[in-house]
């Protein structure tokens, strides 16, 4: 007992893996997510002097906030064990949809604020009927739904933007009250809400548990269906909603908008911890892959890195996040 | 009255009879067991009464009440519990949150309803103790647990609510021989408490020393009904096989 050695050979966790752990059942998040995004930062702080200002601080929220709430969404369907590939064309379909009623039909704001949302949890609850009444896999249901509703974007102003949105309107993107943008603000109160809807309620325990084991749920007396399909119109209504804060922030519904983002917005969430097949998930968690991504694509753009590389980058860290991932999974030897 | 009543119950799928016509039915306080060969529909009609299939035709009543149409969370509601052989556990979640699934205590705050976890995990711990089982942690995934510990944590879960009646599904036949002492105990102390207990099992021995009435499936068929007092192994193999080389298959389960 006296040799030095015997510290070392005490069995039971170590430090290290009690730090994982109490992370994970403590806040729910993966530390090394947390270490990647101070990393990150610390290394961009060095590489440019811009990086570490107020002002950048702020831009890095603002350009994350679409992708946020983008990664939210992916975040509850995949902890369902789903998946929604539809998110960035229903984000583009929902931006078109609010400039249309605004300039077009000449709707007051609200009318139009609401249609954004409103066309995206239609998408969204579209996905969710033929996912759960016919039994099409949700892959190819949102694979198939990215086509539609991008194409119905295209159609909607025969594939030119419409511009010049109402001031009230423009306000939600370009807004800075006490100094914070709008955007941001949505972002974070849009965090918020949905992580105590997900880690402290009912719809949240059940959306993990329905990812976590189908059966334990239905045998719980879960209506599975049911809860899926709120599930895939909640993620069409938060696609919506990103939506409305691109184009108010643009000041244009842009048929174009939000290509590639469910990319973006998938790898945010899996970076987070989110598990890929379902059962685990957090905002926070997300909240953290999302600035991972935000930091990552506005440190390339101060070092003007082509955008081309930051789409290479982004599909890199998606399939490395989700290596990790496994790989923990399978030293942990958990289901 | 018993307290269930299953009358006539049919269940095809597509061309296949899987149940053709079967009645049973468990008193409070009794236990009685469900046997047959593979394929002989024990498992579907165990399903058709925590609601999870659909009866073709039929009827079911708890306590008197018909309950054919309720849906499986309304019957667990009604106190149906069922302990399945895959044990059906949510593994990523911890203890607390696979005994409550479906059912979390709530409290409201500025009007919303949010999850207690607080109680959650109070009222886990205390059944957990009550059944005298050794889990490494409440707050750990139960994927991490062993074969035996994920099985109480089934078991609380069926136990957490005062259920009238518990099915179990072949609950002994994954566990070792002195867990499988510890299910058997278990049985009998809810048939003490007056809870109505189905048994599911291959394991005849088991079936013997716990029930007090036996009901036989053979081809979607209750092919016997018999009385565990009265009866032996030979009798139930005999109904199992549905008479045929009824003397060889019964030594071969006497030896065990």
């Amino acid at each position: 007992m006296t040799s030095p050695d015997a510290g070392r050979m005490r069995p039971g966790p170590s430090l290290w893996s009690r730090i994982q752990s109490g992370a994970i059942e403590r806040f729910h998040i993966r530390i090394e997510s947390l270490i990647v995004l101070l990393v990150l930062a610390a290394a961009m702080a060095v590489l440019s002097p811009y990086f570490l200002s107020w002002s950048n601080f702020l831009n890095i929220f603002l350009a994350t906030a679409t992708i946020g709430v983008l990664a939210i969404a992916a975040t509850y369907v995949l902890g369902s064990g789903g998946l929604d590939l539809s998110l960035g064309s229903v984000m583009g379909l929902a931006g078109v949809v609010g400039a249309w009623v605004a300039v077009k039909a000449g709707l007051p704001t609200p009318v139009a604020v609401a249609a954004t949302v409103g066309a995206g949890a239609l998408a969204g609850f579209v996905n969710g009927l033929i996912i759960t009444r016919a039994f099409v896999p949700a892959f190819i249901v949102t694979l198939g739904m990215l086509g539609i509703a991008r194409g119905l974007a295209l159609v909607i102003n025969h594939g030119a933007a419409i511009y010049g949105l109402p001031a009230a309107m423009v306000y939600l993107g370009q807004g800075r009250p006490l100094g914070i943008p709008m955007p941001v603000i949505i972002f974070i109160a849009t965090a918020i809400v949905m992580h105590i809807l997900l880690a402290y309620t009912r719809y949240g325990r059940h959306t993990l548990a329905i990812g976590d084991s189908e059966n334990a749920a239905r045998t719980a007396g879960i209506n599975v269906q049911r809860h899926r399909l709120s599930l895939y119109t909640l993620s069409g209504a938060l696609a919506g909603l990103a939506g409305l804060i691109f184009a108010t922030r643009v000041n244009a519904g842009d048929p174009t908008a939000g290509l590639t983002y469910e990319l973006t917005a998938i790898t945010a969430a899996i970076i987070g911890g989110t598990n890929l097949f379902g059962g685990r998930a957090s905002i926070l968690g997300t909240m953290i892959g999302a600035l991972i991504m935000g930091v990552l694509q506005n440190g390339l753009n101060l070092l003007a890195v082509q955008s081309y590389y930051q789409q290479m980058a982004i599909g890199a860290v998606l399939i490395l996040a989700v290596f990790i991932d496994q790989w923990q999974v399978r030293k942990e030897s958990r289901v | 009255m018993s307290l269930l009543e299953i009358t006539n119950v049919s269940k095809s799928f597509g061309p296949v009879h899987v149940l053709d016509g079967v009645s049973m039915s468990v008193d409070r306080g009794e236990v009685v067991g469900l046997v047959g060969d593979n394929g002989a529909g024990k498992s579907t009609l165990m399903k058709i009464v925590t609601g999870m299939y659909t009866a073709d035709q039929g009827r079911l009543t708890l306590d008197g009440d018909d309950i054919l149409t309720h849906s499986p969370g309304e019957r667990r509601r009604m106190g149906i519990e069922m302990i399945y052989q895959d044990l059906a556990l949510a593994k990523q979640q911890d203890v607390a949150a696979n005994i409550f699934l479906g059912r979390e205590p709530q409290k409201k705050v500025l009007g919303i309803n949010f999850v207690d976890r607080a109680t959650m995990r109070a009222e886990a711990k205390a059944m957990i103790d009550r059944l005298g089982a050794r889990l490494p942690a409440i707050n750990r995934p139960v994927g991490s647990f062993s074969g035996g510990q994920q099985q109480s944590v089934a078991i609380a879960r069926a136990l957490t609510f005062d259920p009238k009646l518990v099915i179990m599904d072949e609950p002994t036949a994954a566990l070792a021989v002195r867990e499988v002492q510890g299910v058997l105990d278990l049985i009998r102390q809810l048939k003490a408490s007056g809870i109505g207990v189905i048994l599911i099992s291959h394991r005849l021995n088991d079936v013997l020393s716990v029930t007090d009435r036996i009901v036989v499936l053979n081809h979607g068929r209750a092919a016997a009904n018999l009385t565990t007092a009265q009866t032996d192994m030979a009798e139930v193999v005999s109904a199992i096989v549905g008479g045929a080389d009824m003397a060889d298959a019964a030594a071969h389960e006497s030896r065990g």
